[in-house]
């Protein structure tokens, strides 16, 4: 074994790590597995790389991980050198850069001028191979990085010694979700992978999981816009002649994964905005007459709770989101589902409340359940209530809302300028 | 006619990336595979009309050697944004799992083109 790699975070669980610069814990989670991969790294005397620390990699996510880690060492008394790596980028300098005209668009992508720049929350870089390798070369045993590329964690130390930048790149690309391309996985687990100059064979370390060559080839389109043709900092891998083969009943050989190096280096920029905050309140509707009126009824609902809002908080529909999440018609699709036709005998109800502040989505939200608690319809003659809370109280503050404010790449003259090293011994 | 998820072993969506869904459809066999591609059932237009995207944006991907149809599509609410339903994107396959497909006798059998 060279090294143990470890892909801590997405963007799967939406802009919220990133833009609150709150780790995706829980902490005593987090701290065990770190535990486990250490206690194995320094036994065995090979280094341990960690991208996206803290789930979103920024500057907060990587102090975050980086004192567990410091707490670990302490706790065990371990000795080693640990290189933590930022990749959070000030937003004046993604405006420089900008001005300069080193971003560019992906698709689709949102608007991305200087004020955007300005006004968002958190920005970070993705880091492809060459910091981790520059942490390794010098002589880190434990590197933990910001938003990495997930290939470049498991790319990085093959590619510094030697190893073919198609057949690393495509293991990376194997090796990012653990046990995801072993044919059935019952719980999260692990991957290895053993790569040599014609290819690599992967095998899931637990012997009661195997990979198959169709589980294999199925997990490299897993995610992916383009299951051929992943771009990464400095290229493109292209898996469209990869051969995959069983090696025997649990391991796959893979080879022919090419490397396209790219004309220009860049990153991918991540960031996130504050766009308000979100009150909600849970509603089942169980009245067959609400139910088959349930379109018109929500609309009175929101014109009478529109002029109220006005009038009682001085807010414009503009200034607010009112959202009406239906689930049992389209709460799920949203505006998407073909299907708007209601067949069942109960509807869920979200009212999403998104307003300036926690305290006027708060103020929001009352006025809209408590008119729509008592909203009539013709049928009923005298006071009714058509909304089942399930909780007491019926309103959840959820807190700041982001959104994801950039899809752009950033071309780079040297892979590593903007992500800064610090060096320890711990 | 029967529906799409008896010729397929795997039905999915998932986001690939914050800004676009990817759906992934791998047959149970190369017949399956086949008989659906040359049914015209799964099309640019038909994905395009389901999930109210331009044809132009639709990227069709056909994998013969896993019989997988492979589809993705911008979204036209990005991940996490305030009117934003499914985060992960991964409930989005649900309208293609009871496509229509005819039965194998009333289709043609050879290899689409």
């Amino acid at each position: 074994m060279d090294f143990i790699g470890c892909d801590g975070g997405s963007t799967d669980a939406g802009p919220y790590y990133l833009g609150s610069g709150k780790p995706r814990g829980p902490r005593e989670g987090v701290k065990r597995n770190l535990r486990l991969m250490l206690r194995e790294a320094l036994k065995a005397d090979i280094p341990v790389i960690i991208g996206t620390a803290g789930h979103a990699g920024g500057r907060p996510h990587l102090k975050w991980t980086v004192e567990i880690v410091r707490e670990l060492a302490r706790e065990n008394n371990w000795h080693f050198k640990l290189a933590a790596i930022n990749s959070e980028i000030e937003k004046e300098t993604l405006a420089q850069a900008l001005g300069r005209k080193e971003i560019a668009p992906l698709s689709p992508a949102p608007p991305f001028e200087r004020d955007n720049i300005l006004n968002a929350e958190r920005f970070v870089a993705m880091m492809g191979i060459e910091p981790i390798q520059r942490a390794l070369e010098a002589g880190a045993q434990v590197v933990i990085g910001g938003r990495c590329s997930d290939v470049a964690i498991y790319a990085a130390l093959p590619v510094a010694r030697g190893i073919p930048r198609g057949i690393a790149f495509h293991a990376g690309k194997i090796l990012e979700c653990g046990a995801a391309s072993a044919v059935q996985r019952p719980y999260p687990d692990c991957m290895a992978a053993e790569m040599d100059q014609e290819g690599f064979t992967v095998a899931p370390p637990n012997p009661d999981l195997h990979c198959t060559p169709q589980s294999v080839s199925a997990h490299t389109l897993y995610e992916t816009g383009d299951p051929y043709h992943l771009v990464e900092s400095g290229g493109t891998l292209d898996t469209s002649d990869a051969q995959f083969e069983a090696s025997d009943n649990r391991a796959v050989r893979v080879t022919g994964s090419r490397f396209v190096p790219a004309a220009k280096y860049t990153v991918r920029i991540e960031g996130a905005a504050l766009v308000g905050y979100r009150s909600i309140v849970i509603a089942g509707i169980r009245d067959p007459l609400v139910l088959r009126q349930l379109d018109r009824f929500l609309s009175t609902l929101r014109q009478v709770v529109e002029r109220k809002i006005a009038e009682n908080l001085d807010l414009t529909t503009a200034q607010y989101t009112l959202n009406f999440r239906l689930y049992g018609r389209n709460g799920t699709l949203g505006d998407v589902e073909p299907e708007m036709t209601m067949d069942g005998h109960e509807v869920g109800l979200v009212i999403d409340v998104v307003a300036p502040s926690q305290a006027l989505a708060a103020d929001i939200m009352p006025i809209v359940s408590h008119t729509g608690l008592h909203n009539p319809i013709p049928e009923h003659q005298g006071l009714i209530s058509n909304f089942a809370y399930p909780f007491s109280p019926g309103g959840i503050d959820a807190g700041p809302v982001y959104q994801f404010c950039a899809n752009h790449v950033w071309e780079l003259d040297d892979p590593c300028k903007p992500f800064c090293m610090s060096l320890e011994d711990v | 006619m029967r529906e799409l998820w008896e010729f397929t072993k795997l039905i999915r969506s998932k986001n690939a990336g914050p800004f676009e869904l990817t759906f992934d459809i791998m047959f149970k066999d190369q017949e399956s595979f086949h008989h659906v591609l040359h049914s015209g059932v799964l099309t640019k237009e038909r994905i395009s009309e389901l999930y109210q995207v331009g044809v132009e944006e639709v990227r069709f991907f056909q994998m013969d050697k896993l019989f997988t149809l492979k589809i993705t599509i911008p979204r036209k609410v990005f991940s996490g944004d305030v009117r934003d339903t499914d985060v992960y994107g991964g409930q989005f396959h649900g309208p293609l799992v009871q496509v229509p497909v005819p039965d194998f006798s009333t289709a043609h059998q050879e290899p689409p083109k």
